[in-house]
Parts: structure tokens; C-alpha cells; sequence
């Protein structure tokens, strides 16, 4: 079971009460898809991704960002056992959709950088490591059910 | 993932206008690196104080990031321009490559939390391949 410190649960708590999910969702969805692009590949249904600018106003992208903020949301609230609270959200990605688990990191950095942005000075190096902390745990539990 | 004609104008454009923040820049990239990613600390037992901030590591920070802009201005041939800084790292520091991409995570963190609105995804990506071709140069001569 993963230890949490005081900091880092109220740290978690605070990052996601502050911002605003309809725009880090969207804004780290198509930061990864614009700086990884080879990410796109899972993304074939959501129509135009040809250019940066293309991506960024996209309507499906920003919708699945969101997508991706309420997952994470679900792992805030369990922060004591993001194992098992994913255990099916692993399968679906593992089994139906088939992503590579290396490219959970990639949206994880991504998410990072854009929550950076948001917070500024206030995402100090302690703030930093709570969150991609909890941004590794995540994506632990996201490889779990891979076979 | 080598650079294109666009990547480096991006680079040297924002380059431009971030340079003056060197300093500041690479003592918060390494005072982060060293918090986030504890396992860096080894390379530096020799130092008294391993905290943000603290004198050894903004006076380090500074010299990483003078590297950066040595690097921009050789942006045209890295591994040539860069090949006595691979040998110390190679054959003096032996830094694990692995780290390289660990300070370049931070160094774009510190970007995104000071520039904001210039630091853009177009930006990101080109800084992104940027700081990967100057770890391969640096990498040259491990082996």
C-alpha cells in the first residue's frame, strides 16, 4: 500500500480543488499529442490532428481531456487504494483500447508541465514531487491488469 | 528526432527571450531535480548543502545552463560542438545518461511556471527535442 504524507495528501487535495479541469484536461491532452505525436495513433476517430493549432481547437480532444481529469479525480478521492478503484479503468486500456503503458508517462509529464503553468510559483519542488508522486502511483495501477 | 529547420528558429527565438533568466532557471531545475528525483543526490555528496536554493547548487545551476546557451549557439552540429563537455561527462563525471532527461523534465517544468504564455506546445516540443539532441552529444564518448 503506498504511504502518503500529510503534505502530499492535503498537496493532492489542493492541486485538484484549484484547477479547473476544463482546461488542464484539454491543455494536457493536446500538449501530449502536439510534443508526442506518435501518441495520435490511439486517436483515430477524433478527425483533424494535423497541426498544433488543429489539435488545440479540436472538440473531441478537449472532451476526452476532461475524460482523463474525472479518472484521476476518482483517484484523488481513493488516494489509499488506487489499485483496486482502477482495476477496471487497467483492463479497459490493457484489453479494449490497447495503449502502450509507456505513454501514460508521457501524459503524466505532460500534466505536470501544464499544472506547473497553471499554479506558478506556488508548484514549489515539495509540491512537485507530491504530484508526480501521485502521477506515478496512477500510472502504476494503470499497468497493473497489463498481461 | 533530429532537428528541423523549425526547431531550431523556435529554440533560438525563445532562447532569445528566456536567456536572461539563465541563472534563476537552472538553480530551480536543479533544486527541483534533486527534490523530485532524490536519487540525483549521489552525484553530489561533496557538497555541503543539498537544499533549493542553497549556494552549491545555484552556483552549479548557473554553470548547467551556460551549457544550454553554449549549446544553442551550436545548434548547427552538437556533437562536434559539445564533444570536450561529453568527455568530462563521460570520462570524469560519469553521469548516468538516464539523468539527462531527468534535468531536461525539470528544466521544462521551470519553463512552463516562468513563461507561461510563450511556453507553448510548439515551444514545449522543440525545447523538448532540443534538450534530447544535447543529451546525445553529451552521451557521444561514453562508450
Amino acid at each position: 500500500m503506498v504511504e502518503w504524507t500529510d503534505f502530499e495528501r492535503a498537496t493532492i487535495q489542493e492541486i485538484f480543488s484549484k484547477i479547473d479541469s476544463g482546461v488542464v484536461g484539454p491543455a494536457a491532452l493536446s500538449r501530449c499529442l502536439i510534443v508526442y505525436p506518435w501518441t495520435q495513433r490511439y486517436f483515430g476517430s477524433f478527425g483533424n490532428l494535423y497541426n498544433a493549432a488543429a489539435i488545440t481547437s479540436n472538440p473531441k480532444v478537449a472532451a476526452h481531456g476532461k475524460v482523463v481529469i474525472g479518472g484521476l479525480e476518482k483517484a484523488v478521492k481513493n488516494m489509499d487504494d488506487i489499485k483496486t478503484t482502477y482495476k477496471d479503468l487497467s483492463v479497459l486500456h490493457s484489453d479494449k483500447l490497447r495503449v502502450d503503458p509507456d505513454n501514460f508517462n508521457l501524459l503524466a509529464d505532460c500534466l505536470t508541465i501544464v499544472v506547473a503553468s497553471q499554479m506558478g510559483q506556488a508548484f514549489t519542488p515539495d509540491v512537485q514531487a507530491a504530484f508526480q508522486k501521485f502521477l506515478a502511483v496512477v500510472v502504476a495501477s494503470l499497468r497493473k491488469q497489463y498481461h | 528526432m533530429s532537428l528541423s529547420a523549425k526547431d531550431k528558429k523556435t529554440v533560438k527565438t525563445f532562447w532569445a527571450k528566456v536567456s536572461s533568466n539563465g541563472e534563476a532557471i537552472g538553480a530551480d531545475a536543479l533544486s527541483r531535480m534533486l527534490v523530485v528525483y532524490p536519487q540525483t543526490k549521489t552525484y553530489f555528496s561533496h557538497w555541503k548543502d543539498l537544499s533549493p536554493g542553497s549556494a552549491p547548487v545555484v552556483k552549479h545551476g548557473s554553470t548547467v545552463m551556460a551549457g544550454v546557451a553554449d549549446a544553442v549557439a551550436k545548434i548547427d552540429d552538437l556533437t562536434s560542438g559539445l564533444l570536450s563537455l561529453s568527455e568530462l561527462h563521460a570520462f570524469t563525471l560519469r553521469v548516468d545518461p538516464s539523468n539527462f532527461k531527468i534535468l531536461s523534465h525539470n528544466i521544462l517544468v521551470v519553463l512552463a511556471i516562468m513563461f507561461p504564455t510563450d511556453f507553448t506546445p510548439e515551444v514545449h516540443v522543440a525545447m523538448d527535442k532540443f534538450l534530447a539532441a544535447v543529451a546525445r552529444a553529451l552521451s557521444e564518448k561514453y562508450r
